[in-house]
């Protein structure tokens, strides 16, 4: 419509014009316009019934290697995070949050925090009691003085423990239907083989590097903010509320994030609605309020990867073949009550938290899917990959179950019963690459073995093959990732295998280390120390290998972790015939007899 | 008051003796290069050079650096930071980019002491920086990278 609009000026053909660097060329004539200049005009012609795209051959961008334009900024300080903003008379505010998720301030003491060097103000707000002070250490200290009650009476005083006997006995009760083909039931009852088993996830937590931080500065115009924000719009809106404004009269700086994987993007506003809720009870100091999470406010903060159980059942037939598969789910829905209910959850069925298991992947008759979703006071969200971070895991390691079961090769067994020819690709490709079906190089004193996972997650399509060393002790490194994506074109070849990489650590991460534990509605880490993550000296050699396409581009950011469990399950399986089903890993089931 | 040299540059600055060098740093320096991450020595992101030595700013108490040298990456200079920085460049290293400061200043302190480090001896520098991204395997990299610049 730009070079119609252009041939229409110039009264030329539209087929003697070309399109460079953002401007309409003519040419034999050298005439030549902007789509600005152009976009007026163009919008008011017809709109072509078909629309021929770039040739590949001729793209100048897609497919080539260009650098990050940050990564300077990035290694010499100068980056600019929510945390390093310094507008002029900023103050530093922390907050005290309820002892349990949903318990309210019965009283509280201030005097000591007020006498504090540095501490301006203390205040109550909707979220809990806020010091504010001049600085974060004088903030921080004025926080640890507050002497305070919560009510708990209408908290969440959730234990974990008993949080998962009540999950494994509703895994015993009919859910609600995600989706049923054939007669899993029948067929289950018919079935030469019958394999079942359990899975277990915990709570997560983001943890992102750069903890939580929001600055708001209140105007009479209405209201800056300045932020790491994943989600504009409903932080906008959400500030608007609380301050009684119109939404367009709060303006929102975007920075860079210290790391999200999900956290930023929360449909309650959560952390930028403390910070605004701060600055409107402290509206007579005059000051914007840069509120701060400490990495304890964070750990045990909410908004978790929620807690899910699975139990699958399958049965395979005389020759192997899985003829019916069960698979139940009970996990807190992260859509509920918020404002992508309406989007994501049907029939109460809610799609993040069977994605990856109420489509799976392979060609099973007769396959039954069903979903509890429990309600708790525990604050749930998603995390890098969403529901795929349990369904890949569950179905990928129970998939090796049967072909185990079935005697078949693993790799060959999911190939046959695998129909997409794009995720069969990735499939083939990683397994190409990491010479499956030869043997692994033996080491002294350690098992070794290999696991291979496939999934289907934001339309990409990933396939990891992990090799491990397993020691007597039971403990393990991973010390080879294959990765094999299509994620269509691959747009910037070398940022797909960064994500791929970051992925497979982020995975190897949770699989290895991370839980959220509660007792009695306390959360019962709080700092790195007991919620660890992947380090260095973890982190496998990673090979990413990528699918040539023409198809259109896909996720990245989060496909590259659903396989990366239970690649690694399977391996420690070929490594040592256990079979872990739980996550975090327990490596004291890996014990040499 | 309490007399720091930062970056070569005396200041004398207006804290209690107990607040972290990291907060000094950032709040009364404005020096915010260098990140808080844990407040406990976990991660590493704080780390800056005391007297050339890494240190994790979070849990120095200002009184322990009274009078001291202290680098952070705003005014880390010399070799083997720029080659540092520049195979961080290169290879890039960074995903959202908060540790990456830490990371190139235990490095640094690493390369002045071995010139020529293996992945294990890479592992044991690094091992006190998280990074949340999982950037592991393009640090080694990009660390090999800066010592082969520096060997010239």
């Amino acid at each position: 419509m730009l070079i119609a609009a252009a041939a229409d000026n110039w009264k030329v053909d539209t087929n003697t014009l070309v399109t460079l660097d953002g401007m309409v060329l003519h040419r034999p004539s050298g005439r030549k316009a902007s789509y600005g200049q152009l976009a007026e005009k163009a919008a008011t012609m017809p709109q072509p019934a078909e629309v021929a795209l770039k040739s590949p051959q001729d793209f100048k961008y897609i497919g080539k290697q260009f650098k990050r334009t940050d990564s300077k900024a990035k290694s010499n300080g100068s980056a600019q995070f929510a945390s390093d903003v310094r507008l002029p008379g900023q103050l530093t505010a922390l907050l005290a949050r309820p002892s349990v998720f949903g318990a309210r301030l019965r009283r509280v003491q201030t005097e000591r925090a007020k006498a504090v060097p540095g501490v301006r103000a203390v205040v109550e707000v909707p979220q809990g009691v806020a010091v504010i002070a001049t600085d974060f250490w004088s903030a921080k200290k004025g926080r640890d003085a507050l002497q305070i009650e919560w009510d708990e009476s209408g908290g969440a005083r959730v234990s974990t423990t008993e949080q998962r006997d009540q999950y494994l006995a509703l895994l015993n009760q009919p859910g609600k239907v995600a989706r049923s083909e054939g007669d899993a039931a029948q067929a289950l009852a018919q079935a030469a083989k019958k394999l079942e088993a359990t899975f277990e996830f915990p709570y997560l937590a983001h943890a992102p590097m750069e903890p939580l931080s929001c600055v708001v500065q209140l105007k009479d115009s209405g209201c800056e903010i300045w932020a790491g924000s994943q989600s504009q719009t409903s932080d906008q809106a959400t500030a608007a509320q609380i301050l009684g404004i119109k939404p367009e009269q709060v303006k929102i700086h975007t920075l860079l994030a210290g790391g999200s994987f999900g956290r930023r993007a929360n449909p309650a506003s959560d952390y930028i609605a403390e910070a605004v809720s701060v600055a409107k009870a402290t509206r007579d100091l005059s000051a914007p309020i840069h509120l701060m999470w400490t990495r304890e406010d964070d750990i045990r903060g909410g908004y978790y990867r929620p807690m899910f159980v699975h139990a699958i059942s399958a049965g395979l037939d005389a020759q192997g073949n899985p003829v019916a598969w069960n698979q139940r789910l009970v996990g807190q829905s992260i859509a509920a009550g918020t404002a992508f209910e309406g989007g994501l959850v049907k029939d109460g069925i809610d799609m993040t938290s069977v994605e990856g298991a109420s489509n799976l992947a392979y060609a099973i008759p007769n396959l039954h899917v069903e979903l509890h979703s429990p309600k708790l006071g525990v604050p749930v969200l998603w995390w890098r990959s969403v529901g795929h971070t349990h369904t890949a895991f569950s179905t990928e390691i129970f998939i090796d179950e049967l072909a185990a079961a079935a005697g078949k090769d693993p790799y060959a067994f999911r190939r046959t019963l695998i129909q997409h020819p794009r995720l069969n690709g990735v499939l083939e490709l990683a397994a190409t690459k990491a010479g499956w079906g030869t043997p692994l190089a033996p080491k002294s004193g350690v098992r070794r073995g290999r696991g291979i996972a496939v999934h289907e997650s934001f339309n990409s399509f990933v396939a990891e093959v992990a090799e491990v060393s397993v020691k007597p002790d039971g403990s393990f490194s991973v010390d080879r990732v294959i990765c094999a994506v299509d994620c269509g074109i691959a747009v910037n070849p070398d940022q797909v295998r960064a994500q791929m990489e970051g992925g497979i650590g982020f995975g190897l991460s949770a699989a290895l280390h991370s839980a959220i534990t509660l007792k009695a509605g306390r959360v019962e880490q709080s700092n790195f120390h007991d919620y660890p993550l992947l380090r260095i000296s973890e982190m496998p050699r990673v090979e990413v290998h990528i699918v040539p396409s023409q198809a259109a581009p896909t996720g990245v950011g989060e496909p590259g972790v659903p396989p990366l469990a239970p690649a690694v399950a399977n391996a420690l399986f070929a490594a040592t015939g256990k079979r872990l089903r739980k996550l975090p890993f327990e490596t004291s089931e890996l014990r040499s007899a | 008051m309490i007399p720091i040299i930062v970056n070569g540059t005396p200041r004398s600055v207006d804290a209690t003796p107990d607040t972290p060098l990291l907060w000094v740093l950032r709040d009364n320096l404005g020096l915010t290069g260098t990140k808080f991450g844990c407040g406990m020595a976990q991660c590493g992101a704080c780390t800056v050079h005391l007297n050339g030595a890494p240190v994790r700013a979070c849990m120095t108490p200002v009184s322990a650096a009274a009078g001291q040298k202290i680098t952070t990456i705003e005014g880390a200079q010399g070799k083997a930071v720029k080659a540092l920085q520049d195979a961080w460049v290169k290879l890039d290293v960074p995903q959202c980019g908060y540790c990456q400061a830490g990371q190139i200043m235990s490095a640094a302190a690493l390369l002045a002491g071995n010139p020529q480090p293996t992945d294990a001896d890479i592992d044991t520098a690094l091992d006190g920086n998280l990074c949340r991204c999982a950037t592991y395997q393009r640090i080694r990299a990009a660390v090999h990278q800066a010592a082969r610049t520096m060997r010239g």
